[in-house]
């Protein structure tokens, strides 16, 4: 364990979680300005988690500790999966604790978690949001992991860095088997962020919600601390993006001034991933809640057609 | 005996063990109505029993092979017993989970219900003697003898309450495909010894049966104990036999009695038999991912908590015979390494899922001890008045959903690595083919995660759904000692994955002659490093530490930085203010996304309300195709022979006299030809 290695590891998470809710005050940004809004500025998502976090919490009567302890967890979850994602570096001393196929078990940690504590307050809403989460969670987390088998084949590796430095050092081709990967995990992120094809993040109609049921019973200091996992979230998400099919600029083993230069390009890539995000989040309709299935299915399908690309051509 | 002079060799141990459940299941036969003596000695002691089985079958599976004859059984026909890695660490498997459940039956057992108290003493520890006697059992007559045993023994604790109707039949149906499996199996060892009159295990590992021969051997093996584990389509007896059997019976079946199936097919095709042809994988595989998607959607829409773990330990048997599949395919090919890693993860996950099923399932009992009810629809909210019952349950609903750091994580990941490894397979469709069926298991596993938070969900979570479950009380001492010991297992399991690859590695080195414990290891002894760092590595202790220590940190934080204050109210729920507890999702409620996608998977009758009706009623009865498709047609098959050859029963003794005096004419005309 070097110390560019501990250096870039507290780099990592700490840019991740004070980083994530910018990445989502963009997003959010860009949306409004994509709608002919003003906005509410790109700090907005600083301002409303300071704001919950001095309120005080109210909670449900008969609400058991698995409710009051599920908002840390979830965001102990989120954080951890950013340490072992490489965003700037692939010097990371916590990377051999979870792989590729850990880090889809960290996420449905939370989301065990989180549907859990949705189910524990007994409410209509709290269950049809469980419901539905798990329901999405089930479609999407076998895509995932189809989409990070894919890369591990290629790289023969399920090490979340290695992946990175094999893909990162192979020449610049397009990929058939990484892009159907590609377009696969575009699908499997917007679901399990809870973006405009499959929910939206900023309704409470009732009838369509699947995140926002979820958290209704939250207040305060634990809404703050599931909407700040939620923008982790996004934001670990678009690293692995980044990663799996961008990786280049991220730096390596005891290269310092490659750290250095690697968080501007990493700034750069996630402001264009917001933008796109944005901007498909506009074109797009919501769709009803069991067309989803069709929709993580052909996900799942993609995936699956990426990884036979992969035998089929090699590449 | 096989003992040398002041010197006990590990079988002898084991034997002692075994003779000690015996006295013990006789001790209660002597004690028939002694509850008290029955419940606070005998049970704890065969918990005890079993503790000392898994630690002397631990220093077994270290040592060699070790063998003993024991003369009982015919003159010329001495039971052949073996102690060897793969016995040993089903017997560890045995011993650990058995003594929690042993632990919990102690105090779960009531007094006047069913069977007496001290026969029901006698059947439980006779089919812990006897499924013992199957693992320790080298040649073919002492393993049906046991077999059997351990089939009629269970045959009758299911049948515990037999004055109702449903339970003799559940037990009935359990009897019969029991018996068709013993059958195959029967069968399989004929084939086995190859007309050589030899029925030891040690002659069948000398045979070399050509490849038909050696096909109809692995393929009747498959049935036979396939039918014992619950491989589709042989399942059915599963979800009638776990709801009807007491918890503890369940438990172990469903734990333990299950893995002796899976032990009897591994202990065939890979060390019985010398040859494995890759299609036995590949059918081994298929079958394999059948029950395991199949049990995990209908364990997602049931609405009994115990069939639903019913079909939890199909899919669970699914993913077992998948690893055992891919294992075969491997070896097949003569790729150890890989087959190793394949048997290692299906070993691994014997192991887990023998505690956290035992621990779902005695946690069943207790809740239905304290409110009396096994449906779905009429529980809710009991972490409130159950809270040991119901934490400790939730450690084995994340075991059994698969999630990091749990037992049932590692075993999924190595199943995994198992697949991402696999290229190189010489023939390039089979190649193409392994990545889809893990892409099928990830698929099980994501459901697997989605039926587990519907049991925990529905039973322990939300609101109370029924008045009387607010006098639900928690489980009692011995319950809950023994779902500590289950669930501390869970959670051990899946912190400590090289000590377990320790012991798996004997195992795999006797099976397919290669081990993962050195390299398992070579990270320290926390981390799980498969092949190398850079190819794969998982370190659940740091995760687990991680998360804990982080949720903590933050805890504090929050605390000292911002508010502390904490508000009770009523529930939010957008405004709302008339809730009850009907309001949340009924067990079919949560359950019906995955019927909507899984729909031709079910047998659905349904009835829905016109809107004219006026007392309006919904009804939905799911059933399993093969009930139609396979067992009903045999039935009527059979059923209309019988009828045929009811045709000669007449009733008149004229016509009986009939028969008689022309089976005479035909012997006569026998003889005379």
């Amino acid at each position: 364990m070097s110390a560019t290695g501990v250096i870039s590891q507290l780099l990592a998470i700490c840019i991740a979680l004070l980083g994530a809710p910018l990445l989502m005050g963009w997003v959010n940004q860009w949306r409004a300005w994509l709608q002919n809004r003003s906005g509410p500025g790109l700090l907005q998502p600083y301002r409303a988690l300071h704001k919950l976090l001095h309120k005080e919490a109210v909670v449900a009567h008969g609400a058991s500790p698995l409710f009051l302890a599920s908002p840390y967890v979830v965001f102990s979850c989120m954080a951890l999966s950013c340490a072992i994602i490489p965003t700037l570096s692939t010097d990371l001393p916590l990377s051999p604790v979870a792989d590729a196929i850990a880090l889809v078990g960290l996420f449905a940690v939370a989301r065990v978690f989180i549907s859990l504590a949705a189910l524990d307050i007994g409410t209509a809403f709290g269950s049809l949001g469980a419901r539905r989460e798990m329901l999405i969670g089930f479609l999407a987390e076998p895509a995932l992991l189809m989409v990070l088998f894919t890369a591990s084949l290629i790289s023969q590796s399920t090490s979340l860095t290695s992946i990175v430095e094999n893909l990162a050092h192979r020449e610049f081709a397009i990929y058939p088997s990484l892009a159907f990967a590609g377009i696969a995990f575009t699908f499997v992120s917007f679901a399990e962020n809870a973006r405009v094809p499959v929910d939206n993040p900023a309704t409470h109609l009732e009838l369509t919600m699947i995140h926002e049921a979820l958290i209704l019973e939250y207040s305060g200091r634990h809404l703050a601390l599931i909407e700040w996992a939620a923008a982790i979230k996004l934001f670990a998400y678009s690293c692995i993006g980044i990663a799996l099919f961008f990786p280049w600029g991220i730096a390596e083993a005891d290269a310092p001034l490659a750290l250095l230069a690697a968080l501007p390009i990493q700034a750069v890539k996630l402001a264009l991933g917001g933008f796109l995000l944005a901007l498909i989040e506009t074109v797009s309709a919501k769709m009803r809640i069991f067309r989803v299935p069709e929709f993580l299915a052909s996900a799942f399908l993609l995936a699956v057609i990426g990884m036979l690309v992969h035998f089929l051509l090699g590449a | 005996m096989p003992t040398e002079a002041g010197h006990l060799l590990a079988i002898d141990g084991v034997l002692i063990v075994i003779a000690l459940w015996l006295a013990i299941g006789a001790a209660g036969i002597a004690a028939l109505h002694r509850f008290t003596l029955i419940s606070q000695v005998l049970f704890p002691l065969g918990g005890l029993a079993g503790l000392a089985l898994a630690a002397i079958a631990f220093c077994g599976l270290l040592a060699g092979p070790q063998v003993a004859i024991l003369p009982i059984g015919l003159p010329t026909l001495p039971f052949h017993l073996r102690l060897d890695s793969l016995s040993a660490y089903f017997l560890i498997v045995l011993g650990s989970a058995g003594a929690g459940i042993s632990l919990f039956a102690a105090g779960y057992f009531r007094r006047g219900e069913g069977t007496a108290p001290g026969l029901l003493c006698l059947q439980y520890h006779l089919f812990l003697a006897s499924m013992a006697l199957v693992l320790l059992a080298d040649d073919a007559y002492a393993f049906m003898v046991a077999w059997e045993t351990m089939a009629l023994s269970s045959f009758f604790l299911v049948t515990t309450n037999h004055r109702v109707a449903e339970i003799r039949r559940a037990g009935y149906l359990y009897l019969l495909i029991a018996h068709i499996g013993a059958i195959a199996i029967l069968l399989c060892f004929g084939v086995l010894q190859a007309n050589s009159g030899d029925y030891t295990f040690a002659n069948m590992r000398q045979q070399t049966p050509d490849a038909f021969w050696a096909s109809a051997a692995f393929l009747l093996a498959l049935l036979g104990f396939g039918a014992k584990a619950g491989m589709v389509p042989l399942h059915v007896w599963l979800p009638e036999a776990h709801p009807a059997a007491p918890s503890p019976v369940s438990a172990m079946m469903s734990g333990i009695m299950l893995k002796t199936a899976i032990y009897g097919l591994l202990r065939i095709s890979f060390d019985l038999l010398q040859v494995q042809l890759w299609w036995w994988g590949v059918a081994m595989l298929a079958l394999g991912l059948v029950t395991a998607i199949l049990g995990v959607a209908f364990a997602t829409v049931q609405t009994d908590m115990k069939r639903l773990l019913a079909y939890s330990s199909i899919e669970n048997i699914g993913l077992l015979l998948v690893g055992m599949g891919l294992g075969l395919l491997f070896k097949a090919y003569g790729m150890a390494t890989l087959a190793a890693l394949a048997l290692t993860a299906t070993l691994y996950h014997v192991l887990g899922h023998a505690f956290f099923k035992s621990l779902l399932f005695v946690g069943t009992g207790a809740v239905l001890h304290a409110t009396g009810e096994r449906n779905l629809g009429r529980l809710g909210g009991l972490l409130r008045y159950m809270p040991w019952v119901g934490w400790l349950v939730l450690l084995g609903v994340f075991a059994g959903s698969g999630l990091p750091p749990l037992s049932g994580f590692v075993a999924e990941w190595l199943l995994l690595q198992s697949f991402l490894f696999s290229p190189g397979l010489p023939d390039p469709f089979l190649n193409m083919l392994i990545p889809l069926i893990a892409a099928a298991i990830a698929l099980v596993a994501a459901l697997a995660g989605y039926a587990m938070v519907k049991f925990f969900g529905i039973i322990f979570l939300g609101q109370p759904r029924e008045e009387k479950l607010a006098q639900a009380h928690d489980g009692g001492l011995w319950e809950k000692a023994g779902m500590l010991w289950l669930a501390g297992g869970c959670l051990l399991l899946g912190l400590l994955p090289n000590f377990v690859i320790q012991l798996i590695d004997p195992v795999t080195r006797l099976l397919v002659q290669y081990g993962y414990a050195t390299s398992a290891s070579q990270h320290g002894a926390w981390l799980l490093v498969p092949m190398s760092v850079d190819r794969a590595s998982y370190g659940p202790l740091y995760f687990l530490l991680g998360v804990t220590a982080f949720s903590l940190l933050l805890y504090w934080l929050v605390r000292k930085l911002y508010s502390a204050q904490l508000r009770r109210a009523d529930p939010w729920d957008c405004g709302y203010p008339f809730q009850t507890p009907r309001m949340q999702d009924t067990a079919e409620g949560l359950g019906q996304p995955i019927r909507v996608i899984f729909t031709p998977f079910f047998r659905i009758t349904r009835h829905e309300p016109s809107p004219f009706d006026r007392e309006p009623k919904y009804s939905l009865l799911l059933e399993d195709h093969f009930w139609y498709w396979l067992y009903l047609p045999i039935a009527r098959l059979i059923g209309w022979i019988a009828r045929q050859v009811g045709r000669l029963q007449q009733g008149r003794i004229a016509i009986y006299l009939l028969y008689s005096f022309l089976t005479l004419l035909f012997m006569l005309f026998l003889v005379k030809r």
